[in-house]
């Protein structure tokens, strides 16, 4: 396990933990914690008083019918279909989008590859694969966006990124990154504004056609 | 009841908090007043010797596929887990399916159990979440990868009853809150939330049970490693 700088926040980790976390975020901090062992104690942490809290819930009386069904399952021969792994790149919850294959990446300029794996209205999920001294496309317009190196290495105004860590990116902040020299570097990038560009749309055009 | 983070939840956000999380949280809890000066991170003083009840059923559930262990935790949580889903807006009938789902698992995924990272409670608490997203949403939450179970299921008894200890000392400091503040942190982690609700709620003792899980990551880390 290499040594993580840039964890997910606080905020974002409880908001997971209670499940109003949007969902390209969710993914984000799921494939982060795969990967980090401080964040999966911090995850049990805030579990923990989720848990205390469901202890001391004021019990609402069951039907003997519901426990009867409980009872009735336990049962049946249910084999839990195996979990994805991950592998050396992507954690488990990114391969799982992946169907357990190779991304298949589509050109986003020179030095940029993309791989969107989800978008929907609660935003969008994607992977970034920029060469080696490239700049990582402006692709920020509005909303927040989380990115989490998997690959390789980006440094901006911010600091170092590398595998692990976490970038937490807002439209205020003004921040150029910049891949590192090395292997290409792979991020999963996850914002809740709608994506604003797909595929070859050179950077230039965008404002005119509000793409 | 499901939402993206604001603009403004994060920006405020302490991007390193998890480095200074034990500070943060005792600056936190002190002007709360439910942290106290001598409550210091201790792992290795634990005073009692044996496990708490809900442990002993899950364990007999996880290794003996104990049914009458199964029923006292049923008879235990499923009533607790009504209660919470329906202050979360479920109907009686949904709440009932998603409580037999929940309990179900229990007993299904009892063999990623581990009393040594987890209290019965948490562990409960975590399958039931993501239950209730997956049925609002109609979609598979994202979970982190499960962490490998070592082959033996042998209990390091120090760690366990330091897990518990931990978590009772999360429970007190919880009873402890007044009414508003209570009620902040239900909602944050129970469903909905604001920025100032969550800077608040940090202020329970998570630096410590942090630790405690930490001590049991490692050590699973140092077996699995050992067995190869
Ligand atoms: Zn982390």
């Amino acid at each position: 396990m290499t040594e993580i700088s840039h964890h997910i926040p606080q905020s974002v980790l409880t908001a997971y933990v209670s499940g109003s976390l949007a969902r390209p975020f969710a993914l984000v901090v799921a494939a982060h914690i795969s990967i980090c062992e401080d964040c999966r104690a911090e995850l049990a942490a805030h579990e923990a008083v989720g848990g205390a809290l469901l202890d001391d819930f004021d019990p609402i009386m069951v039907s003997d019918d519901l426990r009867d069904r409980v009872f009735a399952g336990l049962d049946d021969d249910i084999v839990e279909p195996a979990p994805v792994k991950g592998t050396a790149v992507y954690p488990a919850p990114v391969m799982e989008l992946l169907n357990g294959k190779a991304p298949k990446w589509r050109s986003l300029g020179p030095g940029a590859k993309q791989c969107i794996l989800e978008a929907g209205e609660a935003g969008s999920v994607r992977l970034l694969q920029i060469a080696p001294g490239f700049e990582v496309p402006d692709h920020t317009h509005g909303g927040l966006e989380l990115t989490l190196v998997l690959q390789g290495a980006f440094k901006d105004e911010g600091g170092r990124f590398a595998r692990g860590d976490v970038e937490v990116a807002d439209d205020d902040v003004e921040h150029t990154p910049r891949a590192e020299m090395g292997e290409p570097c792979i991020c999963l990038a996850a914002t809740d504004a709608p994506l604003e560009f797909k595929g070859l749309m050179p950077r230039l055009l965008q404002p005119l056609f509000r793409i | 009841m499901l939402h993206g983070l604001r603009k403004l939840d994060m920006l405020e956000t302490d991007h390193s908090l998890s480095e200074d999380a034990q500070t943060a949280s005792r600056t936190l809890a002190q002007s709360f007043g439910i942290w106290k000066a001598d409550e210091r991170v201790s792992v290795t003083s634990t005073t009692k010797t044996s496990f708490s009840e809900q442990t002993e059923w899950m364990l007999k559930v996880r290794d003996q596929r104990c049914k009458t262990s199964f029923g006292a935790l049923f008879d235990h949580f499923a009533p607790r887990l009504r209660g919470m889903l329906m202050k979360n807006g479920f109907g009686a009938a949904q709440a009932d399916d998603v409580v037999q789902d929940v309990m179900l698992s229990v007993w299904r995924k009892a063999a990623s159990f581990n009393p040594e990272r987890a209290e019965v409670s948490g562990w409960i608490f975590q399958i039931a979440r993501n239950r209730q997203i997956d049925v609002i949403r109609k979609e598979r939450r994202p979970v982190p990868e499960e962490l490998a179970m070592p082959e033996s299921t042998d209990v390091d008894g120090e760690q366990v009853l330091g897990v518990e200890q931990e978590t009772a000392k999360l429970r007190s400091a919880i009873a402890r809150l007044n009414p508003e503040q209570r009620e902040l942190v239900e909602k944050a982690y129970l469903g909905e939330f604001t920025h100032s609700e969550i800077r608040d709620q940090t202020g329970l003792p998570l630096g410590t049970i942090k630790s405690r899980i930490r001590l049991g990551l490692e050590r699973l880390r140092h077996e699995l490693k050992g067995e190869r």
